[in-house]
């Protein structure tokens, strides 16, 4: 057994979902996003855990909540390193890295104030511009949102 | 079959832009056809726009078709309170295309997907205006026989200025150095400089527009607005530092062709309208043959 089993046993879920390598300062976001809030499931976070990659990570642990590949991708916008585990009896049985898709549907708000998605009830559409450090062009003004000035839904 | 619309200037392909240019040129030759007899064309101008509604309408009357519409939001349902989507989807019910002018950026886009006929955007806020752009590369064309390789000065505001913007990308295709313009406050976004560098086109920037457009073969003029400084102090500043005056064409290249989108203010002095390297009134003109190209390749009436 080696040390990654061990950890996991800590609060161990028999079945679920555990997503690691969050942006402790993202959490909450994750949270809304996946709309984590508003499930009956026993759920366990923990933040501003130790990370060598992030500095300050969270952690989420989810008992019987399973994603589709498409709910996932909502949160890569807030954090793009997230890795989920995917326990079935106590084992992880799949491990998942959340990626920026190419197109973001919906989800994030066009930072353009002045943009038609921000004036008329329209789905927003974005093309991923950049991966690394997210940024967006609207499918309709044409203009870029970084992440900085990113809005999530 | 999908409708096809002009909404951006990358909505045509580089073939699909030699065609339209081909086109206009007919055009010019014989502007008076009967192409779209039978036809309505709704010309839905959200915000007022004189030059780009009349050369519509002219182009749209030299070839036989007939077109409604209104001139500003104000007196048309807008003013209480349609939405963008109900206002094109009942005039797509009245005609066969639709030009649109609105202030929203994207508007033009949201238009093409609810809209069951075509859309023409004739200009979204700050975003595309791409008949102007088409016109733009017709008149470059006209009078330098070819789009490559050209030395393209943009002087003005290049900051808000959604003609150079477009015209930029366009002519970036056709390996074309180019040179801006412009006070600090108003110089080309960083955007355009990072796309032209992943390119590997030649650009320059200067501050001062004195004697520095001599191997220009193209000096584009924009308008510098009012309304785009904070500072009042700062504009009346400014606003002299970029007027084209005729002493300046002395030593131009003999090809070289004064443009300008039109409206102008005083960014070129009256004294240049006599050269004749002032072309700006004949890409006005050309605004017409464009448009005729537009709007029949558009329909499928010209192939």
């Amino acid at each position: 057994m080696d040390i990654n089993d061990k950890k996991l046993q800590v609060s161990a879920i028999e079945n679920g979902t555990v997503i690691d390598h969050v942006p402790a300062s993202n959490l909450f976001k994750v949270i809304d996003i996946l709309g984590l809030d508003k499930i009956k499931s026993q759920i366990t976070f923990g933040t501003n855990l130790e990370s060598k990659r992030l500095g300050n990570k969270a952690i989420i642990k989810l008992a019987d909540v399973f994603f589709m590949d498409e709910e996932i991708n909502k949160i890569a916008l807030v954090a793009p390193e997230a890795k989920l585990n995917i326990i079935k009896n106590y084992k992880v049985v799949e491990k998942k890295i959340v990626e920026v898709p190419d197109s973001i549907v919906g989800i994030a708000k066009c930072g353009n104030p002045k943009c038609v998605t921000n004036i008329e009830n329209i789905i927003t559409r974005f093309q991923v511009v950049s991966k690394k450090k997210v940024a967006l062009k609207c499918h309709y003004c044409e203009k870029i949102t970084d992440s900085e000035h990113m809005e999530i839904f | 079959m999908k409708n096809k619309h002009l909404v951006s200037i990358t909505d045509f392909t580089k073939d699909e832009i030699f065609r339209i240019l081909e086109l206009a040129a007919e055009f010019e030759k014989n502007p008076s056809q009967n192409l779209l007899a039978g036809k309505v064309i709704a010309t839905l101008f959200f915000e007022p726009s004189t030059r780009t509604r009349l050369s519509f309408e002219s182009a749209i009357s030299r070839l036989g078709g007939k077109y409604i519409g209104f001139t500003d939001a104000s007196s048309s349902s807008v003013s209480k309170g349609e939405s963008i989507k109900d206002t094109i989807m009942t005039v797509a019910n009245y005609s066969d295309m639709i030009i649109m002018r609105h202030p929203v950026e994207g508007s033009a886009r949201w238009a093409s997907e609810v809209s069951r006929v075509p859309v023409i955007n004739a200009g979204d806020g700050a975003n595309q205006h791409p008949t102007q752009t088409l016109l733009d590369l017709y008149t470059i064309k006209q009078t330098q026989g070819t789009l490559d390789n050209l030395n393209l000065f943009f002087v003005g505001d290049l900051k808000y200025g959604r003609t150079v913007h477009s015209l930029l990308q366009a002519m970036s295709m056709f390996n074309t150095t180019f040179h801006f313009i412009s006070p600090v406050e108003l110089q080309i976004p960083k955007e355009y400089k990072i796309y032209l560098d992943k390119l590997g086109l030649k650009y320059y920037e200067y501050r001062d527009f004195s004697e520095i457009a001599n191997d220009a073969d193209i000096i584009y003029m924009t308008r510098i607005q009012r309304e785009r400084f904070s500072d009042p102090m700062e504009y009346e500043k400014t606003k002299n530092s970029y007027v084209l005056k005729n002493s300046m064409l002395d030593n131009t290249r003999p090809n070289m062709k004064v443009l300008h989108p039109l409206p102008r203010v005083n960014e070129i002095h009256t004294d240049v309208d006599d050269n004749e390297k002032a072309y700006y009134f004949t890409q006005a003109l050309n605004g017409v043959f464009t448009r005729q190209a537009i709007m029949t390749y558009i329909l499928g009436l010209k192939k």
